[in-house]
C-alpha cells in the first residue's frame, strides 16, 4: 500500500511540475463551460439542474482523458525510466495501481474545480443536489473507466501518439456501444441477448442512469469491473514485456 | 567470502536472436567484475536479467541466495542498479528524486536524511539539489543515477556503463567511489573503456555474441600475449578473432 502511495505521490507531483496539469485543467474547465452554456443550452432549458453540464462529459472525456493516459506507460518506456521503476522493489500491480490512482485523483481535482457550475445553479434556482452529487460520482467513475482503458493501451506502445489515437478509438466504441451506430451493425444477425450485452457496455447509458439521481449498484459495479479488467490487462501487458 | 551473485547457464533469446548464450559465473563480496565486450554483445541484457527487469529464457540467477524468478522483490531490495543511459524522471528535482527513491526503498524515516546526505556527498551533488533533472548536464545525470543506486547501501551494485559521458576528473571520482565500496559489496560494471577494467576491476569477463569468452583478472588477460600488448589488443584479438592486426 505504501508503495502504491509513493508512486501516486510522485506522479501527481509530476503533473504539477510540468505545464500538463495547468493546461489540462484550464482546457477542461473552458470546454465544459462552453458545452454547458452554448451546446447544452443551460439557460434556454429553464431548469435548475446540471443535465446540460453532465450530458457532455462522455464526449469531453473521450478526447481529454486519452491525453492524460497516453503518457502513463508510453513515456516511461520511451525515456527508459521504466527500467528504473521496475527494478525498484515494487510489484507491477503496485506500479500500475499507483499510476492509475494518480491520474484518477488528478481528474477528480479537475472535476472538483467545476464547482462554480454547481454554485451557479444553486444561485439561480433550487436544484436537486442529491442528483448532482450522484452525477459527479458517476462522472468520476466514468473518467476512471476511460483512464484505465487508456493506461492499458499506453502500456502496449512507447509511442504516445499511437496510445492517444488508439485510446480514443477504443473509448469511442465503449462510449457509443448503446447507440444505433454500433447496434445497427449487429442487429439482424445477432441474437437479442448479445445485442443487449453490447448495449449494456455503453459508458453513456451507465452514466446517464447515475445522472438520473438513482445510484444503482449495477452501474457502479459496471464501471469498477471495467476499471479492474483494464488494469489487470495492463499488468499482464507489462509483465509480458519482461519475457518478450 | 560469501557468494552474492550466482548465474547458472543463463540464456536469453529474442525470437531467433540469441542475445545471451549459456553464461555462468558467480561473484563474491569484495569482487568487482568488469563486463567487457563490443556493443550488442549481451552485457546489458545480462544485467537486466540479474536485476529482474527481463526474465531469462533459460537458466537461473541467485542474488544473496534468493532465486530472482521466485523472489523478485526481495532481490530488488538487495540490488542497486544504474540502467544503461541512467534514465531519470526529468521533471523532478534531484532532492525530490532521491526522496522518492528512499521512500520506495523503505529506508527508515529517521535514516532518510543521512542516507540522502551521504549519497549527495559521495557524488558531489550539493550544487544541483534543487534543479530539475532534465536541466542537468550528462555528467550530473549520470552521477544522480549512481547516487540513487547506492542510496540504500545495497549488497550488490550493477552499473551499466557508469562512467559514460563523464569527463576525466569525474571518471576518476566515480572509480574512486567504486573502489571505496568494493570491499563490502559485489559489483558488476559494464564498460567498453578498457583502462577502467584495469583501474577498478578484480575480474574481467569478455563477452561477444552472447557468449562468455574469458573470465580472468585483468592482469591475467595480458599473460600469453606478446610483450607490449595492451588490454585493447587482447580485447580486439578475442572479439574480432586474430586477424593479424595485433602487433
Amino acid at each position: 500500500m505504501n508503495n502504491i502511495l509513493s508512486i501516486t505521490k510522485r506522479e501527481i507531483n509530476g503533473y504539477f511540475a510540468t505545464p500538463v496539469a495547468y493546461v489540462f485543467i484550464v482546457i477542461f474547465l473552458i470546454m465544459s463551460g462552453l458545452f454547458t452554456f452554448y451546446m447544452g443550452g443551460f439557460y434556454e432549458r429553464g431548469q435548475a439542474d446540471l443535465t446540460s453540464f453532465f450530458d457532455w462529459h462522455p464526449w469531453l472525456y473521450l478526447f481529454l482523458i486519452p491525453a492524460i493516459s497516453m503518457r502513463l506507460w508510453a513515456e516511461e518506456r520511451r525515456n527508459g525510466t521504466i527500467e528504473l521503476l521496475m527494478t525498484l522493489p515494487i510489484s507491477t500491480s503496485q506500479a500500475v495501481l499507483g499510476k492509475f490512482l494518480a491520474a484518477w485523483v488528478f481528474t477528480a481535482i479537475s472535476l472538483i474545480l467545476t464547482f462554480p457550475m454547481w454554485l451557479t445553479v444553486n444561485y439561480l434556482g433550487d436544484p436537486d443536489n442529491g442528483t448532482i452529487i450522484a452525477s459527479y460520482l458517476g462522472s468520476l467513475l466514468m473518467a476512471g473507466g476511460y483512464l484505465a482503458i487508456g493506461s492499458c493501451i499506453s502500456s502496449l506502445t512507447k509511442n504516445q501518439v499511437i496510445a492517444f489515437v488508439v485510446t480514443i478509438a477504443v473509448c469511442f466504441l465503449f462510449t457509443v456501444s448503446g447507440m444505433p451506430i454500433v447496434l445497427n451493425f449487429f442487429s439482424g444477425w445477432t441474437p437479442q441477448a448479445l445485442l443487449d450485452t453490447i448495449a449494456s457496455f455503453s459508458f453513456i447509458s451507465n452514466f446517464t442512469d447515475l445522472t438520473q439521481g438513482v445510484i444503482d449498484i449495477r452501474n457502479i459495479i459496471y464501471f469498477l469491473s471495467l476499471i479492474s479488467g483494464a488494469l489487470i490487462l495492463n499488468v499482464i501487458s507489462i509483465n509480458s514485456k519482461k519475457g518478450l | 567470502m560469501s557468494v552474492l551473485i550466482e548465474v547458472d547457464q543463463l540464456t536469453k533469446s529474442f525470437g531467433p536472436f540469441i542475445a545471451v548464450d549459456n553464461i555462468s559465473f558467480s561473484l563474491k563480496r569484495g569482487e568487482v567484475l568488469g563486463f567487457l565486450g563490443p556493443n550488442g554483445a549481451g552485457k546489458t541484457t545480462t544485467m537486466r536479467m540479474i536485476t529482474g527487469f527481463l526474465s531469462p529464457t533459460k537458466g537461473n540467477i541467485k542474488v544473496c541466495d534468493n532465486d530472482v524468478a521466485k523472489y523478485p522483490l526481495q532481490i530488488k531490495e538487495k540490488i542497486g542498479y544504474v540502467p544503461e543511459g541512467a534514465p531519470l524522471y526529468g521533471e523532478m528535482t534531484v532532492l525530490n528524486f532521491l526522496k522518492f527513491i528512499a521512500d520506495v526503498r523503505k529506508i527508515p524515516k529517521n535514516k532518510i536524511d543521512d542516507a540522502i546526505d551521504n549519497a549527495i556527498n559521495k557524488l558531489g551533488l550539493e550544487l544541483v539539489l534543487y534543479q530539475q533533472l532534465e536541466t542537468l548536464s550528462k555528467g550530473y545525470k549520470r552521477r544522480v543515477g549512481l547516487s540513487q543506486a547506492i542510496l540504500h547501501d545495497p549488497d550488490v551494485l550493477i552499473l551499466d556503463e557508469p562512467t559514460d559521458g563523464l569527463d576525466p576528473n569525474q571518471k576518476h571520482e566515480v572509480r574512486k567511489l567504486i573502489k571505496e565500496m568494493a570491499s563490502t559489496k559485489a559489483i558488476i560494471i559494464s564498460t567498453h573503456i578498457l583502462e577502467e577494467v584495469d583501474a577498478v576491476c578484480t575480474r574481467a569477463m569478455i563477452i561477444a555474441k552472447g557468449r562468455m569468452i574469458i573470465d580472468k583478472s585483468p592482469k591475467e588477460l595480458l599473460v600469453g600475449s606478446p610483450d607490449g600488448s595492451t588490454l585493447d589488443d587482447v580485447f580486439r584479438n578475442l572479439t574480432i578473432g586474430n586477424t593479424g592486426e595485433n602487433k
